[in-house]
């Protein structure tokens, strides 16, 4: 029995203590959005924020995070989240999109850490999230176009 | 993939045509974005056809025969619909048609399905015509409701209007679905088009930006169970005896079934599945078992190489030519099996209630799932409902000429039995272990030259399984899969062998994102390169030199990547080096330079420049996507990937730990000029892959001398 | 011969002394007279430990740890950021948490513990001899401005380094155990800390 906060709503969860995060979310609680890509922190895609701080959800188990808060991308609120969203969706970043969310959640999490980004510092955070499309030049063009928005 | 057959495949799926003249019922799941349909049909909604829906309030959805999983035919094929149509972008939305060969077929198949980079090819007409026919029809009830002739009512932009009279596409809805549907309606101009040649906005972006798109994976009913299937490691095992006492020990497992796919765990929850799961006992019987390790496997298939195969191409006497050429060289490249690794692992949704079935499941080939799922069940054709989800990445994986994954979730319902909903899912270890693998292949090459640095003959054999054979898409004899790109060369070579040896093995193998090309382009590009280099000659030139005249479109790519690439002649500038290859797959030509660095002994690629000529550029955006794409993919996999056979036969690479995935530290810029042309629109979701291994092979050999013979760059270490 | 040989060495070895998991004890070395010579030899069994993949890996050359028992470079590539905790957008706890976690989806686990981070750059150890690993070791411009009996703790009691014997399924814990090093360790100060010759 964990007790989370989940997007601002307090939630106890009624599962094993080792059930990791990704499934507590998308099984009891119907968020879809943080995706099973590998199951061992390898892709990136399940990637949620666990205090304020990006997290791989599919090695995470809801034992581990007693009392944490959680904010997956369903709730992503403020500027760098908005300018991350804004500038995938004006380049048209994803193809399947499957990885997406996690690439998402990545990018706001480097944002909110380094307001101006080289393309090293892109490299470095978002080396952890495979995109099998490879939309990773669009994904880089994508996060510097956030950046010079939050510069406005 | 490139073959198709409909009358064997139909002969072989019994039940897979439905009778239904239009779909009314679609999928009605919550939380998709604007411009993604949520399947519901509006009251007073205007059909003129099978594939265009206008409502009352204004909307316009498209329903497209093609399954989304990245590749643009949400948007491309209503981008084609909105052109003949007048329609403003905005009002447009898109959703999955469902299963149903006659009205859905794909035109370069004869049934419904996606592949060969062929969506935009066969529907280039198909949904302008329904496109216009929509608007003759929006045009002719305006004309009536106005008293005008219909000659003076124009549209644009979605409005309606003669000069002093104007309505909505949704104010005509009603009026325009009691108009005469036009038999033949006229298409524009390419010269007229507004919105085919421009950069539309994707229409799944948004919800693939925000978590809210959805996928199969994401589908829950009331009361659903999880399910998981243990499958063997070693391919082509099968279950010998199981013990389930400890699974179902496991709190949350409900049941545990063996179906033909092996033991399938049921439970009430992902974990408890996956738990359960790992608690089974299993033993394999290995009597029909691949037990050779990948390097045995290499083995004999050199040794194959050494004797004459099935001759697929042949121009004057290549033996002759090479044994009287003053130089020989030799070449045996090596191909490992390959996983597709979409993102989004295999997986099905299913609800049984009371004779009925409806299906949730990202299908290439729909009518072919619903076919063995209502065949497996024993229902009605017209009781079974699919829903064609977006789907987390194919690239060839789920174009499944075996159903295999509709298969499996049957099985699984059949099974338990009775009403119920049921997920299948599957893990990346499913994913990696479970075969379907782009084919081992070796290629034993020969080619000589003669004193004056001309190319006199050219041998290439090649040894692989067959991916369609035992398939409905069989067509008989020598299987063009097995060597597309090795024969039907652009170049004027006077004396040329191709021959195809064929291995027959357990191992299933299928279409991987370009098929044959995926092997051919390199070594093809690859040997031309050395011959050109052993023969004095510029890589670039030299090709152009041997380019026949009636292979106008590679000249065309090969001269404009040149141009892009400032190609000079010089294959190494400092540490940088550069290498070229151009190849046509699936009727689209591509060439490519790539700029190369040695980095700690693997090749880094810091630069692709790419041309391609795919005909009518429809979205320019997404064609520039699609190579990027192919591109990174392409160079994943030979820098990186080799599915291995280990001793006994069990697979090696069971995660992305070890099959390890292209990252965006390792992506390179890619710089796409678009041949313009007016060609009717070919495919771009393959052709920017086969070209990016041997330019790299290319580069690398001018760098350290030689191009690898066996791919990938780095052998896999576990 | 061999026999006989191996008789003497438990006949000499003290009642007390006892390899512990392919880990000499400190006992173990009492029977070597000189005190600079018994020294290096304690540092030479302190270096099974050092020089193993579980303390290599995060004590890389370079900006890059390694992982696996067969010190491959880390998957997904991570560097160690400005303060050995990796980068911003992808620190070390973006994967790694307090304990080690089990995989769901097959065999093997992540490491984890509280906190996980690189060794600092000058703590590097890949690539070193023993000599050289001891010298850093010793070395208060390098080890962290530490003393030997600040070194002693940082071996005997840290609990990152104790990690090294609880490694999770999939990776080969440290030799010996941490008491058993600590021990090694303090018996080597004792002695004087002595180094290795060579480089």
């Amino acid at each position: 029995m964990a007790k989370l906060t989940v997007n601002g709503e307090e939630v106890t969860l009624d599962v094993p203590e080792d059930t990791p995060l990704l499934w507590a979310l998308r099984d009891e609680m119907r968020l879809t959005g943080t995706k099973f890509g590998c199951g061992i922190a390898q892709c990136g895609a399940c990637t949620v924020m666990v205090d304020g701080m990006p997290r791989r959800s599919c090695v995470t188990p809801v034992g581990s995070i007693d009392g944490g808060f959680v904010e997956t991308i369903e709730a992503m609120e403020g500027p760098e989240a908005e300018a991350v969203q804004n500038a995938w969706t004006n380049i048209d970043v994803p193809q399947c999109g499957w990885c997406q969310s996690g690439q998402v959640m990545s990018a706001t999490a480097l944002l909110r850490m380094n307001r101006v980004p080289t393309d090293e510092d892109i490299d470095n955070a978002m080396a952890g999230n495979i995109c099998r499309c490879a939309t990773y030049v669009r994904i880089r063009r994508a996060i510097h176009d956030a950046a010079e928005t939050l510069e406005g | 993939m490139t073959v198709q057959n409909r009358r064997q495949f139909l002969a072989s799926s019994a039940g897979l045509v439905i009778g239904v003249a239009l779909p009314l019922k679609g999928r009605a799941q919550s939380g998709a974005a604007a411009a993604l349909g949520d399947g519901t049909i509006a009251e007073g909604a205007f059909a003129p056809n099978a594939f265009i829906r206008i409502a009352p309030d204004n909307t316009v959805t498209v329903l497209c025969k093609h399954i989304e999983f990245g590749q643009g035919p949400y948007t491309g094929l209503a981008t084609l619909v909105a052109e003949e149509l007048d329609a403003d972008w905005s009002q447009m939305r898109v959703e999955s048609a469902p299963a149903n060969d006659e009205l859905y077929k794909n035109l370069a198949f004869g049934l419904q399905g996606t592949g060969g980079s062929t969506a935009m090819a066969n529907s280039f007409m198909q949904m302008r015509q329904a496109g216009a026919a929509a608007r003759t029809m929006l045009v002719s009830a305006a004309a009536d409701r106005w008293g005008v002739d219909p000659s003076t009512v124009s549209v644009e932009k979605g409005v309606v209007s003669d000069g002093s009279n104007s309505a909505t596409f949704g104010e005509l809805a009603d009026a325009a679905a009691e108009a005469r549907v036009p038999v033949e309606p006229a298409v524009k101009n390419p010269s007229e088009f507004t919105l085919i040649g421009t950069d539309v906005p994707k229409v799944d972006s948004q919800a693939k930006s925000n978590g809210t798109a959805m996928f199969t994976m994401d589908v829950y009913r009331d009361g659903m169970e999880t399910v998981v299937t243990r499958r063997p490691s070693v391919i082509g095992a099968t279950v010998a005896s199981y013990d389930d006492s400890a699974a179902l020990e496991v709190p949350g497992v409900t049941a545990v079934r063996q179906i033909p796919q092996g033991i399938a765990v049921y439970a009430t929850s992902t974990y408890a599945a996956l738990k359960g799961r790992e608690a089974l006992r299993v033993e394999w019987d290995m009597s029909n078992a691949e037990t050779r390790s990948s390097d045995e496997i290499f083995a004999d298939f050199r040794e194959m190489a050494n004797s004459q195969g099935t001759v697929v191409e042949e121009t004057g006497d290549s033996a002759g030519a090479i044994e009287g050429a003053e130089t020989v060289l030799e070449a045996t490249f090596e191909f490992p099996f390959l996983a597709h690794a979409p993102m989004e692992p295999l997986d099905a949704v299913i609800e049984v209630t009371d004779g009925a079935a409806e299906v949730w499941m990202g299908a290439q080939f729909p009518t072919a799932d619903k076919g063995v799922i209502t065949q497996t069940l024993g229902l009605n054709p017209e009781d079974v409902t699919m829903n064609v989800m977006l789907a987390g990445g194919s690239f060839g994986r789920r174009a499944q000429p075996t159903a295999h994954i509709g298969a499996e979730i049957a099985e699984i319902a059949k099974a338990a039995g009775g009403n119920g909903s049921w997920k299948l899912v599957w893990t990346r270890e499913d994913d990696l272990t479970g075969a379907y693998y782009r084919p081992i292949t070796v290629h034993k090459m020969r080619g000589g030259i003669d004193a004056e640095g001309n190319i006199v003959g050219w041998e290439d054999r090649v040894v692989n399984q067959s991916i369609t054979a035992g398939t409905p898409f069989d067509q008989g004899g020598a299987d063009p899969t097995s060597f597309e790109g090795s024969t039907k060369m652009p170049y004027d070579l006077p004396n040329v062998t191709v021959d195809w040896v064929k291995a027959d093995m357990p191992v299933p193998v299928l279409w991987w994102r370009s098929v044959g090309h995926t092997h051919t382009a390199y070594a093809t590009e690859v040997f031309l390169d050395e011959l050109l280099e052993a023969a004095g000659k510029d890589p670039v030139q030299g090709r152009l030199d041997l380019i026949k005249d009636e292979a106008g479109r590679d000249r065309g790519v090969l001269e404009r990547v040149a141009e892009l690439a400032g190609w000079d002649g010089q294959r190494v500038k400092g540490d940088r080096a550069y290498g070229v290859a151009v190849h046509e797959s699936f009727s689209s030509y591509v060439a490519q330079i790539v700029e190369v660095s040695d980095q700690g002994g693997m090749p880094k690629v810091h630069k692709v420049w790419c041309a391609i000529d795919c005909g009518v550029a429809v979205n320019p955006n997404v064609i520039r996507a699609q190579i990027e794409g192919g591109v990174g993919y392409g160079l994943g996999t030979a820098l990186f990937n080799a599915l291995e056979l280990g001793e006994g036969g069990e697979v090696r690479q069971k995660n992305f730990d070890t099959y390890r995935m292209l990252r965006i530290s390792e992506m390179p810029d890619v710089e796409v000029a678009i041949i313009e042309s007016e060609m009717d629109p070919t495919g771009v979701g393959e052709p920017g892959t086969p070209p990016i291994a041997p330019a790299v092979a290319n580069a690398w050999r001018a760098l350290k001398g030689e191009s690898p013979r066996r791919l990938p760059f780095k052998q896999a270490g576990v | 011969m061999r026999k006989l040989a191996m008789i003497l060495a438990v006949v000499a070895a003290p009642a007390t002394a006892e390899t512990v998991n392919g880990l000499k004890t400190a006992d173990e070395f009492d029977g070597i007279e000189a005190e600079d010579e018994r020294s290096v030899a304690l540092f030479e069994e302190v270096l099974k430990v050092v020089e193993h993949p579980r303390c290599l890996n995060c004590h890389p050359k370079g900006d890059t740890p390694l992982q696996g028992d067969d010190m491959q470079p880390h998957q997904p590539p991570v560097v160690r950021g400005a303060n050995n905790f990796g980068a911003p957008g992808m620190q070390c706890t973006t994967c790694h948490g307090a304990e080690n976690v089990a995989f769901t989806t097959g065999e093997g686990s992540i490491p984890g513990h509280e906190p996980w981070h690189l060794a600092p750059k000058s703590m590097a150890w890949v690539g070193l001899s023993g000599a050289e690993i001891c010298a850093q070791l010793k070395d208060p411009e390098r080890n962290g401005d530490r003393d030997l009996a600040a070194i002693h703790e940082h071996m005997a009691e840290d609990g990152l380094v104790g990690w090294g014997w609880h490694p999770g399924e999939g990776r080969e814990p440290a030799p010996g155990s941490q008491e058993v090093f600590g021990e090694l360790v303090k018996a080597w100060i004792d002695t004087g800390a002595a180094c290795p010759t060579g480089s």
